[in-house]
């Protein structure tokens, strides 16, 4: 106690809270013309027209079916207001900074036969192409098999075989998103609310391990990025001290970047951050100049830092009462998941959808494996096919225009809760950035998250065959609202 | 097979942009594989997993052309495509069609957040109403909730969250408010003025508000807070928010609270907080033994009006023989029924409350008690009051004051029935109702008045008409054109149902006769 002065019987001169109801009460509401919002029959509006009145009219139409009762229920939650609010606040004034790099044995304790993946928790035989492709690859880099024949068996057997979400262990991953314990990962804190992310470090384009490919390419460039990115890396970040990536992604966005499929801007920021010392770290400059050219080539470089950025983002939304907000999405490229903040670590999952959208070289719709990756973490925190009205080069991955990419950011408001004070979307008149997915609101409006996705080609071993659009499964949404219906206490 | 491979070097594009190029070339007729890339070292690799060979150096800032067709004029076609899908690219950016408007919001929520809003008026479906007002609510909107089929639990939840934050819910089955001047949902035309109302009946406020009108007498705002709302369960909730803030408002200086049949404790303890509000407060309150609206309206006026002998005249459109038929005791009928045919609800409860004390039980889709429901065929051989307005009636169809046709074959059906010995009607004029409701009406009443003459009987109609002049249909040309068809016309419900009650024998009289 330092402040004893007081004693507890002084009275307190209380303002009287009803003091400013007394002269406006209802807001004002008598104090003039309305503005008036309408909702319902047409006539309604037309008549308030008729009179000049001020009116607005909502675009109504029925919610997903047979989410009446579900959604009377959480709508009447009496702590679902406050709820919301915290969470988004919390996810909003989250920090992101990279404080170093590390090999996930060490700071994630995983041990060999352990490996993380992106998206909701599977099983070995549930497992899509590229998600088996990227599990027998990181077999190999491991050790733990000769070939992928022996790879595939052992893990198909399971012995010493353990499978993980990343989500589970503070970590996310693009694509397949399999951690092992070689790897080497980026670690972020939030300085605002304390949390740790972890994400591992790109690969780069083409055939790489996180779009299932796991040849000898594949396994010599992890080697290498073991021996060298890692270690250089990890030198630099220890010599520069914490990197702000939020304030980059802020940049980013003002750049041309939604921060998901286009990392440009972002790449280039944090490599310049880097450099000064990365050039003056302890290792052969012929290294150096491999790490720097490597990063410089992959325009992706970002994304890796973007993703547990936005993790710290929607972990700091996590566990309130009542919130309806969507804490993750997340794809193992069979199921999509989603979790929201007042219904814990449950999954509602429902089967991934394939993306929309262009295709490399002679791959086609047909090649393409369904939606996989936590990368929608991006999304979940209010960037990536949220921004898209920030990144209007990005339209042409589905064939559509730049009103497409000012339409899908501007029809994201509908779902969110909040706003981004930082990220900002310039043409936008610097709004930001729509924030905070709503389930009730995604399952009244059915308008479901847009995201931007890379796509991994259907057979283990192919790689990246194409970059698209895609949305979540509708089912996630109703089924989640149902869980929260369930958690909203008894009035009685 | 043919190969067509090319390199057209200093050609820059992006490679999204190429990826669309690359499949316009592929969709050509006869085109197997296509690639238009950057020649990036990945897309060299790509072209030679195709199966193509670059056979000159080539560097990032080149961009490769390669397709493969099955003749000759797979590859002219491809090469076209290539052209057109190039030139597309060009001229994108001179038609590109600009930022177009914002979408429409489509939540009450996203409307509020869009800022300037304080006011939501709610129609939706009843089963989808309760999630709509609530986002209102906690949003910081007062609301307007037009919708039925709304649960007294979600009232009351909607009424308590309201007076949390501030707002207030009109509502559930909420068809007229005025809220500074402004009309919502079922509304009239009123002049400006000072007298408040807080109603708990839709109808019932368009009554009192045109009489007033008529009276030269004003309103400030008409608050609505919904049928239920002097129910015992939710207990006046927003009542008591709409009289502390007309009690605040400087525009208003008396209120009048009109509602349906209330729960008398309820009822008491409004009136004991009402005392304590500073302004005077007048009661409009449906129930035996109480005023009908129009001798409220009459309670509530101005002394400076009331004193004046004779006035208000509340105006009637009625000819002579009616009046003396009214007056005559020998024209009274003793062998029929009085049967109501209404759009309002609470003009419905009215015409009853006041037909019961001269004729007994009156059967009803909306019964003063539970014993004298009609079936669901709303047939009935003794004295009936139908209201086309209820919950039951509505369901998958508009209103009766916006769509009548439902109302208009029951008169016809009235015309027919030789038990129908006077037929009343209401008409309500206004914002919402239909544009020209008197036309249809007085049509079908003049064709159930020559059905019954033609049966040798004749069918005298009494409506009541609910309006002001200033009404986008018009009072008085309403009027002339109602009693063109032989109805006899008043502004009161309370006067139109005491007309048809007098070409009636009483309950007493009739039974005798029997």
């Amino acid at each position: 106690m330092t402040d004893t002065s007081t004693p507890a019987s002084t009275p307190i001169s209380t303002p009287l809270i009803s003091t400013p109801l007394i002269s406006r009460p209802l807001r004002g509401l008598l104090n003039g013309e309305p503005s008036v919002v309408t909702a319902g029959v047409g006539l309604l509006a037309d008549a308030l027209r008729a009179q000049a009145a001020q009116v607005t009219e909502v675009d109504w139409r029925p919610p997903m079916a047979g989410t009446e009762a579900d959604l009377a229920a959480v709508m009447g939650d009496p702590r679902r207001e406050a709820a919301n609010a915290k969470t988004v606040s919390r996810l909003m004034s989250a920090g992101a900074e990279l404080v170093d790099v590390r090999p996930a044995h060490e700071c994630l304790g995983i041990e060999k036969g352990t490996f993380f993946h992106a998206g909701p928790p599977m099983v070995w035989e549930q497992a899509s192409g590229p998600m088996r492709g990227a599990l027998i690859g990181a077999m190999l880099y491991e050790g733990l098999a000769q070939t992928p024949e022996h790879a595939e068996t052992a893990l198909a057997a399971g012995d010493g075989i353990t499978l993980d979400p990343c989500h589970h262990h503070s970590s996310v991953g693009p694509m397949a998103g399999v951690i092992s314990p070689s790897m080497w990962m980026f670690e972020l804190k939030d300085p605002v609310h304390g949390g740790t992310a972890f994400c591992s470090l790109n690969e780069g384009l083409g055939k790489v391990l996180r779009y299932g490919a796991y040849g000898p390419e594949v396994i010599d460039r992890l080697n290498w990025m073991e021996r060298v990115l890692g270690p250089l890396l990890q030198q630099a970040v220890r010599a520069h001290g914490p990197v702000d990536v939020k304030a980059i992604i802020a940049q980013m966005l003002q750049m041309g970047d939604e921060g998901h499929n286009r990392n440009r801007a972002g790449s280039l920021m944090i490599m310049r951050d880097l450099l000064p010392s990365l050039i003056t770290v302890d290792a052969p400059s012929s290294d150096i100049a491999e790490v720097v050219r490597f990063a410089g080539a992959n325009e992706h470089f970002f994304l890796n830092l973007g993703m547990p950025a936005s993790k710290l983002a929607t972990d700091a939304a996590r566990d309130i009462p009542g919130s309806t907000m969507v804490v993750a999405m997340a794809r193992n490229g069979t199921d999509f998941g989603i979790q929201t903040s007042g219904t814990g670590d449950q999954w509602f999952t429902g089967p991934a959808d394939t993306p929309m959208g262009l295709f490399l070289g002679n791959y086609g719709p047909e090649d393409a494996n369904p939606d996989i990756g936590d990368s929608a973490i991006m999304e979940t925190a209010g960037i990536g096919g949220f921004a898209m009205a920030a990144a209007p080069a990005i339209v042409r991955f589905v064939g559509g225009d730049v009103p497409l990419a000012l339409r899908t950011t501007r029809t994201m408001y509908e779902i969110t809760l909040g706003e981004h004070p930082v990220f900002q979307v310039p043409i936008l008149e610097f709004r930001g950035t729509p924030t905070g997915i709503d389930v009730t609101r995604v399952v009244r409006t059915g308008i479901l998250p847009q995201i931007n996705t890379g796509m991994a080609g259907v057979i283990a071993g192919t790689g990246q065959v194409g970059a698209g659009l895609v949305n979540p499964p509708e089912r996630c949404f109703p089924a989640a609202l149902a869980a929260l219906a369930k958690a909203v206490p008894d009035p009685h | 097979m043919t190969d067509l491979v090319e390199v057209r070097r200093g050609a820059y594009y992006d490679s999204v942009s190429l990826m669309q190029v690359s499949k316009a070339v592929r969709d050509a007729p006869g085109i197997s594989a296509a690639l238009v890339a950057m020649a990036t070292d990945l897309n060299i690799d790509l072209l030679a997993g195709m199966g193509f060979t670059v056979a000159e150096a080539v560097g990032p800032n080149d961009m490769l052309v390669a397709f493969r067709g099955e003749d000759q004029a797979a590859i002219e076609a491809g090469t076209s495509a290539l052209a057109a899908a190039l030139a597309g690219l060009k001229a994108a950016g001179a038609s590109a069609g600009g930022f177009g408007e914002a979408p429409p919001p489509r939540t009450l929520g996203t409307a509020a957040a869009r800022g300037g809003a304080n006011l939501a008026l709610i129609s939706v479906p009843g089963v989808n109403a309760f999630v709509e007002a609530m986002d209102a609510v906690t949003s910081g909107l007062s609301v307007v909730l037009f919708s039925d089929n709304v649960s007294v639990e979600q009232e009351i939840a909607l009424k308590d969250a309201a007076a949390a934050s501030d707002v207030l819910v009109m509502g559930p089955d909420c068809g007229t408010a005025v809220v500074a001047g402004v009309a919502l949902g079922f509304a009239n035309l009123v002049r400006a003025g000072s007298v408040g109302l807080v109603a708990a009946s839709g109808t019932g406020a368009q009554q009192v508000m045109c009489l007033l009108d008529i009276a030269g007498v004003g309103m400030s705002h008409c608050l609505g807070v919904g049928g239920r709302d002097l129910s015992s369960a939710v207990a006046g909730r927003s009542t008591r928010q709409a009289l502390a803030a007309l009690a605040a408002d400087p525009s208003t200086e008396s209120i009048i609270v009109v509602s349906k049949p209330p729960a008398d404790e309820v009822l008491a303890a409004i009136q004991a907080y009402a005392g304590t509000l500073g302004k005077p407060v007048h009661w409009a309150i449906l129930g035996a033994g109480r005023p009908d609206l129009t001798a409220a309206v009459e309670a509530a006026l101005p002394t400076s009006i009331k004193d004046m002998d004779d006035i208000p005249v509340w105006p009637q459109w009625i000819s002579e023989s009616q009046i003396e038929a009214a007056i005559d005791p020998k024209a009274k009928r003793s062998n029929g029924f009085l049967r109501g045919l209404f759009c309002g609800g609470t003009l419905a409860d009215e015409a009853m409350i006041i037909a019961s004390e001269r004729l007994g039980p009156i059967r009803s889709n909306i019964p003063l008690s539970p014993e004298l429901a009609l079936g669901p065929d709303l047939n009935s051989d003794s004295h009936a009051v139908i209201d086309f307005g209820d919950d039951r009636l509505t369901r998958g169809r508009p209103h009766p004051m916006i769509d009548p046709s439902l109302r208009l074959e029951r008169i016809a059906v009235e015309g027919d029935d030789p038990t129908c010995a006077v037929l009343l009607l209401d008409l309500v004029l206004g914002f919402g109702s239909h544009p020209d409701p008197a036309g249809e009406l007085a049509e079908a009443i003049a064709a159930a008045r020559r059905a019954a003459e033609s049966d040798g009987r004749e069918l005298p109609v009494a409506v009541s008409l609910i309006g002001v002049e200033n009404d986008p249909q018009g009072l008085a040309s309403c009027a002339t054109t109602l009693q063109a068809s032989g109805a006899s016309v008043f502004v009161s419900n309370a006067r139109a149902t005491r007309h048809a009650l007098s070409l009636l024998a009483s309950a007493s009289a009739a039974n005798t006769s029997a």
